[in-house]
């Protein structure tokens, strides 16, 4: 490997109890030369997007296993199939075979099968028992490396190195993070409708190694990731009360948030982590509340004769958006983060309910109800520019993408053996899919990405 | 099988399986009330059977209507006599609504029954009350005919021998 760049990277990407120790090294240009400017490159801020034509011919295995480097190449090209901005190509067309990470494209190859980039790679384990991974990426009409870097992992984490080279081709090509290794806080639904089990449980987020932690002796519900550490935050039907729970996802240690007098529910981070905030019945009310994790203190935010419940906040932790019937019906307000100066925001006819405040910002996703229907949409923050991304009978509970292109929500189908299960939606409205998941799944949150 | 008709005798007979029978006999022949009907008075078959343990709402609300009012007045009254028992108040919401959102309004409902049955007598100190949102339905269809089931506060009876 003389070509190796020995400038070291780390990714220290949300760290998982198993899964630790990734490096990252870049790999130097194999025989092109660093051109400043590539050619291929994804515009996403676009609507319906025509899905840039990628070649992901299987890693080599350099004399290891074959059968781990087709599958890490699998899960790669699954991961960018399912962004909906790469349409991998059928390997059946590939006219250069046997690539690794060593050989040198034939460009003209590619370009005849109509691939714009192109990732060849090889995956071997290590005498030390651990795998390295490297990968390039090519531009395809510039005929040059656009990206190359080499992992050492333990060899149970091979999906989430898969991820990882996914995030990486993402990232290169639209120029924005990628979001492929996180995963997917849930509540798993099974038995009857009426008498519903229901467990909180983490999957990856292309529904790979789902685990439960809890096993359904209590109701659960609600279930939303820590920004900062690998803590969630879920109501529990436990106790005196239905309370917010606290539960550390590496050491299984869990608390109750908060000495409140009556039950809690709807909690949510704050986005430096250090504070839950949530509704607090008190009576025929729901107000919110904010318990600081460290100083255990607690404070109200609103004071009103109403439903004030799933409240988020913003990004930068200045505003927090909820949802209220003060008005009369659920509405979207949106208040500073002391409580004052609440105003007002959704305006179009039926009612709006569990906003959540995009990662960059500039969007609120919410559920809204109107005749019958239940859509996913999302505003501005002063309420502007509503847009609906998808609609039929049982829609709810949108939440964001860490880098805010993509929507989890779910999708309830009526009846007797209906039941929710877990969908993505792009930004634009664009690319839905659904989230496989074992049972019916409920109340889906993203983790954070974490560098 | 169910209609709006009768929905509400069906509903004492789905309190469980083995009463189907006998209530939906009896709820032909008898009012509600104590009466000669088999149940020991004063059990909590009694409560489900003769005086009623639940009352509906209408969609997004959680006002009580005559009935809802007439029935929780024979609580009241029931409960008076039977003095031995707390209670827990559940509220409970229809599955067209957003979770978090009737989660309270389950609480709003299960609030004004308890309200008003301590405004009949019963002290507020025998009575607690917990939400259940639209998490446990009772009935499973996906029409009016079940969601107006679902929309329901239920008293049940915490320390009922039967």
């Amino acid at each position: 490997m003389s070509d190796l760049n020995t400038r070291r990277q780390f990714l220290s990407r949300f760290s998982f109890a198993a899964v630790i120790g990734f490096a990252a090294f870049c790999l130097g240009v194999a025989s092109f030369g660093q051109s400043a400017k590539a050619l291929v490159e994804i515009d996403i801020t676009q609507g319906q997007i025509e899905p840039m034509p990628v070649a992901l011919p299987s890693f080599a295995a350099d004399g290891g296993d074959p059968k781990l480097a087709e599958e890490m190449t699998g899960v790669i090209a699954a991961d960018l199939k399912r962004s909906g901005l790469f349409r991998p190509l059928d390997p059946a067309s590939f006219i250069q075979g046997n690539m690794s990470v060593n050989t040198t494209p034939r460009f003209g190859d590619w370009r005849t099968i109509g691939a714009q980039a192109l990732l060849s790679g090889s995956v071997v384990k290590q005498s030390d028992g651990r795998l390295r991974a490297e990968f390039r990426l090519w531009d395809v009409f510039a005929s040059e490396q656009m990206l190359g870097q080499q992992f050492y992992t333990t060899a149970d984490n091979w999906r989430r190195l898969a991820h990882i080279i996914a995030d990486a081709v993402y990232e290169r090509l639209t120029g924005e993070k990628g979001y492929f290794d996180t995963r997917i806080v849930f509540i798993d639904e099974t038995g009857p409708k009426n008498a519903r089990v229901k467990r909180l449980a983490i999957m990856d987020q292309d529904g790979a190694n789902v685990r439960y932690l809890t096993q359904g002796q209590n109701l659960v519900l609600t279930p939303r990731f820590s920004p900062k550490s690998q803590e969630i935050t879920y109501m529990s039907y436990e106790g005196t009360d239905p309370s917010v729970f606290l539960l550390n996802i590496e050491t299984g240690q869990r608390e109750i948030v908060g000495n409140f007098p009556g039950m809690t529910f709807a909690p949510r981070f704050s986005p430096d982590g250090q504070q839950v905030i949530m509704s607090l019945q008190q009576g025929a009310n729901a107000n919110l509340f904010t318990m600081d994790l460290r100083s255990r203190r607690t404070t109200r935010l609103t004071n009103s004769t109403a439903i004030d419940t799933s409240p988020s906040f913003s990004p930068d932790g200045q505003r927090v958006v909820f949802e209220s019937d003060r008005g009369g019906t659920q509405q979207l307000y949106v208040m500073n983060a002391d409580g004052s100066n609440a105003q007002r925001i959704s305006f179009g006819p039926g009612r709006y309910s569990t906003p959540v405040w995009s990662p960059r910002g500039d969007l609120i996703a919410f559920t809204k109800q109107h005749q019958g229907r239940f859509m996913i949409g999302v505003m501005s923050p002063e309420g502007k520019g509503e847009r609906v991304l998808t609609e039929g009978y049982h829609n709810e509970g949108p939440a964001w993408s860490p880098n805010g292109r993509v929507l989890l929500f779910f999708r309830d189908t009526p009846g007797e053996n209906g039941g929710p299960q877990v969908w993505t939606v792009d930004l634009t409205g664009y690319n839905e899919q659904r989230v496989v998941t074992p049972a019916f799944a409920s109340d889906p949150s993203w983790s954070p990405l974490i560098d | 099988m169910l209609n709006l008709a009768n929905y509400g005798r069906v509903l004492r007979a789905a309190i469980t399986g083995a009463l189907v029978m006998l209530v939906a006999a009896c709820a032909q022949t008898q009012p509600d009330g104590l009466q000669g009907n088999g149940v020991a008075p004063g059990t909590g078959q009694d409560f489900v059977v003769n005086v009623g343990d639940r009352v509906f709402f209408d969609e997004d609300q959680s006002t009580l209507n005559a009935a809802a009012q007439s029935t929780l007045s024979k609580q009241a009254a029931w409960l008076g006599r039977y003095s031995k028992y707390t209670i827990t108040v559940e509220g409970h919401a229809d599955e067209r609504g957003t979770r978090q959102y009737n989660i309270a309004l389950g609480a709003r409902r299960a609030q004004s029954a308890r309200d008003y049955l301590v405004s009949q007598g019963v002290p507020a100190s025998r009575i607690k009350t917990i939400s259940y949102g639209k998490e446990r339905p009772v009935a499973v269809c996906n029409d009016s005919s079940c969601w107006t089931q679902n929309r329901r506060a239920v008293t049940v009876l915490n320390n009922a021998t039967q």
